[in-house]
């Protein structure tokens, strides 16, 4: 049946993609190929659509996918595939870890853990700066040059991110706006 | 409202906001999660973001499901997760059907540009944040900076890095511990 077909296939995914959603990428080409439910290129239009639209992109993929091959419900049993192993891997890890939290183990490790998370977090935001401020030149010549106006849009919501009074706003305020920016500038 | 309501609603909304991978998640949570409804602080979202992307599934699928669980045991990791992943089926389900060269359409490429180019702020934003509960003393800057720079510019496994970082914090205690208890005696 075509529902529990979808739902262990992104169970799958869900088990051995680790980290982002882009690491799913890998796994849906093979999905596509195996089962014929998509094609490269039907694959090529859903990751655009997962990146341009609010959600997390593995998530979106998911969603995406199981439409696509089999409606809502499938959209539905895909998602739900591709969430089952994190929740059932997390709650094993995260009770394992309350149960320990008092070990000095623990919180020694963790006193490492924490500043590469947050080293992981800034190279990941470096690597979507990289894509969106450095344009390669001509297709020939290779020269990279820098997008000033998505640098300069970038620098104003980070001063601004920065003002106590604008502070406050929920970041979805300037997502909004510079989405308005963008749009306005043809960026 | 009901807890478990107020749960769903608010990973709901962190969905919705949530633009790119699990990263562009990080301001969202801050603001919700952390400064909104205070079931979490600054440095346990680090140790989530780590634990979450080097176990397997999508980072912010494991995230969400973190919080749910340290939140409301069981019952809130499911909520929490089925929040996170609802907009996205609404959103996508809806462009699918209708709207299948969403992504080709240029208002919406410039608009996603801008989109973009306000993520990178907000990470960098976040990670000042961060930075300041994490970063205390010279053993956590250097693996910052070390992990960064085998990240970014050597583009080692995050997870051999997280677990270097983890085995690295172990020993830098350990030694640390030994050289008070020699002091003490």
């Amino acid at each position: 049946m075509i529902l529990l077909r979808l739902f262990f296939a992104f169970a799958k995914v869900g088990l051995f993609a680790v980290g982002g959603g882009l690491a799913t990428i890998p796994f849906l080409q093979n999905m596509g190929i195996a089962t014929g439910w998509f094609t490269d290129a039907d694959l090529t239009t859903m990751i655009a659509v997962s990146e341009s639209t609010p959600g997390p992109m593995g998530v979106n993929m998911a969603t995406y996918v199981g439409f696509e091959t089999a409606g809502l419900p499938g959209a539905i049993v895909a998602t739900l595939g591709l969430i089952a192993p994190s929740v059932v891997i997390i709650v094993v890890i995260a009770g394992f870890l309350q149960k320990f939290r008092q070990s000095k183990t623990v919180d020694a490790v963790f006193s490492g853990l924490r500043p590469a998370s947050t080293a992981l977090i800034a190279s990941a935001g470096l690597s979507v700066a990289v894509s969106v401020f450095l344009v390669l030149g001509g297709t020939e010549d290779h020269t990279l040059s820098v997008h000033w106006i998505s640098l300069a849009l970038a620098a104003v919501v980070f001063l601004c991110m920065q003002i106590k009074q604008l502070k406050k706003l929920h970041p979805i305020v300037f997502i909004a706006a510079a989405a308005v920016v963008g749009a306005l500038l043809q960026l | 409202m009901n807890i478990y309501a107020d749960l769903f609603l608010t990973f709901a909304k962190v969905g919705v906001c949530t633009f790119g991978g699990g990263y562009a998640m990080l301001p969202i949570l801050q603001r919700e999660v952390v400064e909104g409804k205070g079931w979490a602080k600054d440095e346990e979202l680090t140790d989530y973001f780590a634990v979450g992307q080097c176990t397997p599934g999508i980072i912010a699928v494991n995230t969400a499901t973190f919080i749910g669980f340290k939140f409301k045991s069981y019952p809130g990791a499911v909520v929490a997760t089925l929040g996170l992943v609802f907009p996205s089926l609404v959103i996508i389900t809806a462009i699918a059907a209708f709207l299948s060269n969403f992504a080709d359409i240029p208002v919406v490429q410039h608009a996603l540009a801008g989109v973009n180019a306000c993520v990178v702020a907000l990470i960098a934003s976040s990670v000042l944040k961060l930075g300041k509960s994490t970063l205390k003393d010279g053993i956590s800057v250097a693996i910052f900076l070390v992990v960064l720079g085998l990240a970014f510019f050597v583009g080692l496994s995050p997870v051999l890095l997280i677990v270097g970082a983890g085995l690295v914090g172990y020993v830098a205690r350990c030694l640390a511990g030994m050289k008070q208890g020699g002091e003490g005696k």
